[in-house]
């Protein structure tokens, strides 16, 4: 049950919105999906779900094409809430799985569970649009996976969520990937990312800039932060060969470096200055990598 | 596939359907109320003192409840007692030459009443004239006899004055109903589609199913829909006109032809109905899959709007006229078939291959169209943006297309 994207191309009359995309996500696996907006993200979704085909390349499943047959496996949260307004939240699940090729009865059941998992079972009578965002927002992914999906496209499943419900549905998608289901997300959030993905990919401008295990992608990076906690002016520091960047933050400063050893000169340097609360070798945030090879600052 | 319906169709289904129970039994309201209101006086000034008799006896030859009162009092006091409500009407003859009376009531609305008394008095006129000439009731009858006028028409083509006015009755309603049923039902189409759109749902509905599933799908509902609205109008419209049976109400079957029902026709009107829907069911969603928000849609949907009503004013204009030229032509118009060629086929005799043409053209369009609709659909539905023109067209077909 592997995800192939291959080779993918998407022109829209002379723009190219999706350049030579290609990706693998194993079985059982959830792959991160980040890009600045506009970068394609919801195109490649597009391509993938079957709702556009690519002017080149291919996408499979399982070595098959995604179609309107492998619609029942399939789960997909579209970046905008698409819900009926106007229809009772369980009706509308039990519709919309029942689209999917879900009997009725068990559509009912499956819908009861994913409520009261959601601890909204009391929103079960009430119009969507009754509903706030956020609890809008959780009605829509049990649509994406009341049907028991395989493979499960999420655009932003976050956004607009306050902490506590974010954690709710990370450990809702975690436990339906524990399951088995092949899992592919696109968020703003790097944090997210990080937390939940085993693969990754950044996208800019239709092209896949950085892709691989977070691991990896952290380690071809290149490059690692050293953090230092102390009261002295730290300015001196940041000519120190090997230096690439340098921060001040507010109990001390941020160095970025390419070398290990620059790490060791930088703490014989800073103990010479004085008092050390705190020598700390990080890895570059996904966030760090994203700005530096999408190129904006972005949040 | 399309969601149950709202509880708005629900009611607005049974308002149509009291309506018509309403207007047909509007008669019999109107005489429940306004039965025990008049006492149907009329006062007569009567200076020769034998004209009120005669008036009487009259207005109880033709039924009228109106009865005539003589009276002593003066016209100025007749007059203050209209105005104060007193009297209803009263009547001033004077015989002479030729009888000549004068009726005055509060308004000049109770043209009803004042018909009933000028005939009495035309009648009583007649009377004395005849006796002043020494004709004898039979000759009086001889001399009013109607006259025996027909007319027949020479083209096999057309029906008999007759059989026209007849079915024009008939035709007319039908056609309105079509009339309506191409306007509301495509139009809902049109809206539910960009409501859709607008919230976002639909790229949950075409990543489920195929959107050309979900376009048919959609007008399949919506018709199915439409055909069981019409038939509860239907059966509605004629519970209320069979309860209400009144003498009214069967005048005027028999006037709009009902009494003399022709299967064919109502066969025809359903087909038309149906065919007219798709062409413009195909038309509808295709417009709707183009906008992003709902407030667009009545903008993209004005050109279709105008080759409706286009048609309704060549089909109405045609009922006086159904064997015109430009009737004949549009026709065969596909879009414009499904109003005017019923038209022709409810008041013409008009052989078999030409509405089966017609209908035939129809179908290839609607075939077309529907195939031509899938490909912008496609693509449509998956478009959003503030341009809202036809031109999208293009970029909708260029969206959903393959490769």
């Amino acid at each position: 049950m592997t995800l192939i994207v291959d080779h993918a191309t998407k022109k829209f009359g002379d723009f190219t919105a999706v350049d030579d995309l290609s990706l693998k996500i194993e079985e059982g696996q959830m792959h991160g999906f980040l890009g600045a907006n506009g970068a394609g993200k919801t195109t490649t979704f597009r391509m993938i779900l079957g709702l556009l085909d690519p002017t080149q390349g291919n996408v499979t499943w399982n070595g098959k094409p995604i179609n309107y047959e492998t619609s029942p496996y399939i789960g997909y949260l579209p970046e905008e809430r698409g819900l009926y307004p106007k229809m009772k939240v369980e009706d509308q699940l039990i519709y919309l799985a029942q689209l999917r090729k879900m009997s009725k009865e068990e559509a009912r059941k499956e819908t009861a569970v994913w409520l009261e998992r959601f601890e909204v079972p009391h929103y079960a009578d009430k119009k969507v649009e009754e509903l706030s965002k956020g609890n809008q927002q959780k009605i829509q992914l049990i649509a994406s996976l009341v049907h028991k999906p395989s493979l499960i496209i999420l655009d932003e499943p976050f956004s607009g969520l306050d902490p506590v419900n974010v954690g709710m549905l990370k450990s809702a998608i975690l436990d339906v990937q524990k399951q088995g289901a092949t899992i592919m997300f696109s968020s703003h959030r790097m944090d997210h990312v990080e937390e939940l993905c085993d693969d990754m990919s950044i996208l800019d401008h239709g092209k896949i800039v950085v892709g691989g295990s977070i691991r990896e992608v952290k380690r071809n990076f290149g490059k690692q932060n050293v953090r230092l906690k102390m009261d002295q002016d730290l300015a001196g520091l940041s000519r120190l060969p090997g230096v690439e960047k340098y921060k001040e933050t507010i109990d001390g400063a941020l160095f970025q470096i390419t070398e290990e050893s620059t790490a060791q000169h930088i703490l014989t340097e800073a103990m010479k200055l004085g008092q050390l609360r705190h020598f700390s070798i990080e890895e570059p945030s996904l966030e760090e990598i994203f700005i530096a090879k999408v190129g904006k600052a972005y949040a | 596939m399309t969601k149950a319906r709202t509880k708005s169709f629900i009611i607005t289904t049974l308002i149509v359907a009291a309506g018509f129970f309403l207007l047909a039994n509007l008669p019999n309201i109107i005489d429940a109320f306004s039965g025990e209101g008049g006492d149907n006086v009329i006062h007569v000034v009567d200076k020769s003192g034998e004209l009120v008799a005669q008036l009487q006896a009259q207005l109880e030859q033709s039924d009228s409840e109106i009865q005539a009162m003589p009276t002593d009092l003066s016209e100025e006091e007749l007059k203050q007692g209209i105005t104060e409500g007193t009297i209803e009407a009263y009547l001033i003859m004077e015989a002479g030459d030729a009888l000549s009376a004068r009726y005055v009531s509060e308004s000049a609305n109770e043209i009803g009443a004042g018909r009933e008394v000028e005939n009495a008095v035309q009648e009583i006129q007649t009377a004395l004239t005849a006796e002043r000439l020494g004709l004898s009731g039979a000759e009086v009858g001889e001399l009013f006899l109607p006259v025996n006028f027909e007319r027949e028409a020479v083209s096999n083509s057309s029906k008999t004055e007759e059989e026209m006015s007849q079915a024009r009755g008939l035709v007319y309603i039908l056609i309105l109903l079509i009339y309506i049923a191409v306007i509301y039902y495509p139009n809902m189409i049109a809206m539910e589609v960009a409501n859709e759109k607008s919230s976002r749902v639909m790229e949950i509905l075409i990543s489920s199913v195929s959107p050309v599933k979900h376009m048919f799908a959609k007008i399949l509902g919506i018709g199915t829909l439409g055909i069981v609205q019409m038939m509860i109008f239907g059966i509605a419209g004629y519970f209320a006109f069979k309860t209400s049976a009144s003498e009214l109400t069967e005048g005027f079957f028999s006037v709009m032809g009902f009494s003399d029902i022709k299967v064919a026709t109502f066969l025809f009107a359903v087909l038309f109905f149906l065919l007219g829907y798709f062409l413009y069911a195909v038309l509808a969603a295709l417009l709707g899959s183009l906008v992003s928000r709902t407030e667009d849609v009545q903008q993209l949907m004005l050109p279709m709007m105008f080759l409706i009503i286009i048609a309704s004013l060549i089909a109405f204009s045609g009922i006086s006229m159904p064997d015109a030229n430009y009737v004949t032509v549009t026709s065969f118009i596909p879009f414009f078939a499904p109003l005017v060629m019923f038209l022709r086929v409810g008041m013409l005799d008009i052989p078999i291959w030409e509405p089966l043409l017609s209908i035939a053209i129809m179908l290839v369009t609607i075939g077309i169209l529907g195939w031509f609709g899938a490909r912008v659909y496609r693509g449509g539905v998956l478009m959003y943006g503030s341009s809202q023109s036809l031109k999208d067209i293009g970029k909708a077909i260029t969206l959903g297309n393959k490769k």
